[in-house]
């Protein structure tokens, strides 16, 4: 990917903007005495004398309007067009582990279609003993499984094998999302229409004008893979599958095929175009690799970070990031202040739960010293996540795909942050 | 030390609770739901091809019929040559290119199998018009873009027949996934401490600056406005546009050329009552109407300008952007490379003046 159009600077106009509001508390630090009494304490304020919005002021309820800035972001010089395109989730602004749906990345082939549960149809077919057909209605009667997985696009952090190129963890970073789901597992509808013994594989596809298709191993099909109909509670949003979605934990996100329509047993793969022109990782002698479907360990530090950059004066720092793992659990994240001379281990806010997103914070102090930050997950098969320079060194820079590398932000005196590559 | 076992007794007792009601659900066999899937709908839907040529229908198609079906659904956003308009994908090219800083991926250059893009065309093409092709007109395409990669020569008619004598360049290319063993260096002891020498930062996103700028401070941003390749200052501020004169009966032959010329023109555009913005605007009405106004669609900066500055889609205009979209306005959004027979562009006119607003 090369460097397409001549953007505009980021935030830099916002962020000044917003250091120049809190300008008073950037040079002080801690508790400082107030010099005159607050007037949002000392004076009645509206909100504590009139009244407030009624119950049903809004039935499905959106974040309130100071919020109207944490959403879904797109490149556009990325795609040819937002139809077959994606867009990355706010995660330098959300904290936890589970990603809201209204924010949660989208990544469509062919648009986001709409379709209704009563036109919902999903085939097993192939090398089964009885093909069946279900509707959302049979979905709903398998026994249920509630499960919480973290989806990250296969080229999430691939504008970034050839350097530092955009500069926000939600760009960098943003291609991933983690819902609790709420579904069936694949194995019981395959059970259910009984797989012969030459069946080795499932291929899975979707229901919209892309027809996504991808091969999956049959171990796989039948050890966690869910067709998923809620997500975070509620059914999932249009832009994510409705009514039904694949789930596979651990693996590249194109594998969880959205408004799956038919799944079908095979002694092959396809190799369909998902798993061949796209998907493959491509080394430095020109040879690609393929069928690379499990996410390594991998973490970026979500704050402070480009686009949020430190506003408060010197003193208590929380440093916050995100960490996951395609092969199981995370079970530490260390965090460098100094471009991975030193490291301290980070505390994780609950243990890691496997291919799920973990949240770390290293609590700090900060006294306005330049910081190379950088946040580096190990997961429970002792898979450290590598620096970008490791990875080069075994797959060069064309691999688009799998970029796990340890990301640096540079924090400046003034609390602004950069996306930068370290020697 | 009773009390020690006891209580690690009780533990245990937890953790069996704990793990039962964690559990996940226990199958019991089968549960009679859903219904056998018919014959016919299963011809409907499994449609896939396997590299060995499972699932390959029957038929023929040669690459001279290729040039014109290509041309006609393929080149709006692939180009003429297949080489590829905007950021739509190449699907020539590129040959001996992967190992280089920027490898050019194509169907020639990469993809493994033909089964792929066979499979591909006919599941998933045109763009915006998914599974309108006949088997036969994705044998026709199939066979031009390996004639466009220099792969069969212009005589080459591929068929179910002989397709699997085809071998694409790259077919040995690919290895399977080794990262256990290539990468077993990246299950490790983790170094803490003096893990470098020296630090310094060696490239800076700030430098390349492609970030998208937020959307507050775009609205700051000065607005640019590229100027029009239309050489006329602009008007004065028209009272109203021109009226089209609908009172002229439409050329009832011509709106059906028309409509065949506008194929072309699906992919990306809708009309009709239930038409959408997809890729490009609604076309309902559009003759006449203000450059640039279709509500709800996201127009290039220099589209809307030419409407702010009370410019029409009347016929010269609209002559003008199709025979050469890029000519007409060089910051348009429009992939598409233009209309060639100048008897096409005035068929699609007036089947455009027939799908009123």
């Amino acid at each position: 990917m090369s460097n397409k159009p001549k953007g505009l600077t980021p935030s830099r106009r916002a962020f000044l903007k917003g250091a120049a509001a809190v300008g008073g508390s950037m040079a002080g630090g801690g508790a400082a005495l107030a010099a005159s009494p607050d007037p949002l304490i000392v004076e009645k304020q509206p909100w504590a004398q009139g009244t407030g919005d009624g119950v049903d002021a809004s039935p499905y309820g959106l974040p309130i309007q100071y919020e109207g800035d944490v959403v879904r972001r797109n490149v556009e010089w990325l795609t040819a067009d937002t139809i077959s395109s994606i867009n990355f989730t706010p995660i330098h602004a959300l904290d936890g582990t589970i990603t809201p749906q209204g924010c949660a990345f989208e990544r469509h082939h062919s648009g986001a279609i709409d379709m209704r549960k009563e036109d919902f149809r999903l085939m097993i077919n192939g090398l089964v003993d009885t093909p069946l057909v279900f509707s959302y209605a049979d979905l709903e009667r398998f026994p249920r499984e509630n499960r919480t997985f973290f989806l990250e696009c296969a080229a999430n952090t691939g504008m970034e094998w050839a350097g530092a190129q955009l500069n926000g963890a939600q760009f960098t970073h943003g291609m991933i999302h983690n819902m609790e789901y709420s579904g069936v597992s694949l194995r019981s509808l395959l059970e259910e229409a009984g797989i012969k013994p030459e069946g080795k594989w499932v291929y899975v596809e979707g229901a919209d004008a892309s027809s996504n298709g991808r091969s999956i191993p049959l171990e796989k099909a039948l050890d966690d893979c869910m067709i998923a109909f809620k997500a975070n509670g509620e059914a999932l949003r249009k832009e994510h599958g409705y009514p039904a979605r694949l789930v596979v934990p651990g693996w590249e996100g194109n594998m969880w095929v959205k408004w799956i329509r038919r799944i079908e047993v095979t002694d092959q793969p396809i190799e369909s175009r998902e798993e061949t022109s796209k998907y493959t990782d491509t080394l430095e002698d020109g040879t690609s690799r393929k069928w690379t479907w499990v996410m390594d360990a991998k973490s970026v530090v979500t704050s402070p970070s480009p686009q949020s950059p430190i506003k408060h004066g010197h003193g208590p720092l929380v440093i916050t990031g995100l960490a996951w793992s395609g092969r199981g659990a995370i079970t530490r994240v260390d965090v460098s202040k100094d471009g991975g001379k030193t490291w301290e281990t980070a505390r994780l806010a609950n243990p890691g739960q496997p291919m799920a997103l973990t949240r770390f914070y290293l609590d700090t102090t900060w006294t306005g010293e330049e910081m190379l930050l950088q946040s580096r997950a190990m997961d429970e098969t002792g898979y450290v996540q590598p620096t970008k320079a490791m990875l080069r060194e075994t797959r060069g820079e064309n691999s688009i795909y799998h970029n796990n590398c340890i990301q640096t932000w540079w924090i400046k005196s003034n609390g602004e942050g950069e996306n930068v590559e370290v020697s | 030390m009773g009390k020690v076992k006891m209580s690690k007794y009780r533990n245990l007792l937890l953790c069996v609770a704990a793990a039962s009601v964690v559990a996940g659900p226990a199958l019991a066999g089968k549960f009679g739901l859903g219904r056998p899937a018919l014959p016919e709908e299963i011809a409907a839907w499994d449609l896939d091809i396997a590299p060995d040529g499972t699932g390959l229908p029957v038929g023929s198609g040669s690459v001279l019929d290729g040039e014109e079906t290509f041309a006609e659904f393929c080149a709006s956003c692939h180009g003429d040559f297949a080489e590829g308009v905007d950021n739509w994908p190449k699907l020539a090219g590129g040959a001996d290119t992967l190992a280089d800083k920027d490898p050019l991926k194509t169907v020639g250059s990469y993809w493994p199998y033909l089964s792929t893009s066979f499979d591909y065309i006919r599941r998933s093409m045109p763009f915006g018009n998914a599974q309108s092709l006949t088997d036969d007109q994705v044998y026709e395409i199939t066979a031009y873009i390996l004639y466009s990669n220099d792969l069969v020569d212009e005589d080459f008619v591929l068929s179910n027949e002989n397709f699997m004598e085809v071998e694409l360049p790259n077919a040995q290319g690919f290895i399977l996934d080794d990262r256990d063993t290539t990468e077993a260096h990246f299950w490790t002891e983790p170094c803490m401490e003096n893990c470098k020498d020296v630090v310094e930062i060696t490239m800076r996103a700030a430098v390349l600056d492609v970030t998208p700028e937020d959307e507050t401070a775009k609205a700051e941003a000065p607005a640019v406005v590229e100027a029009a390749a239309t050489p006329e200052p602009a008007p004065e501020p028209e009272p109203a546009p021109e009226p089209v004169a609908e009172v002229a009966a439409l050329d009832e032959a011509l709106v059906k050329k028309g409509e065949k010329v506008f194929k072309k023109c699906k992919a990306c555009h809708q009309v009709g009552e239930k038409a959408k913005n997809k890729t490009g605007p609604i076309l309902n009405g559009i003759i006449g109407a203000p450059i640039g106004q279709v509500e709800g669609f996201k127009y290039s900066k220099a589209m809307k300008a030419l409407g702010e500055e009370g410019q029409v889609w009347d016929d010269e205009n609209l002559t003008a952007f199709l025979t050469k979209p890029k000519k007409f306005l060089k910051k348009t959004k429009m992939s598409f490379a233009g209309l060639k027979k100048e008897a096409d562009i005035t068929a699609v006119t007036e089947y455009l003046k027939s799908v009123g607003k």
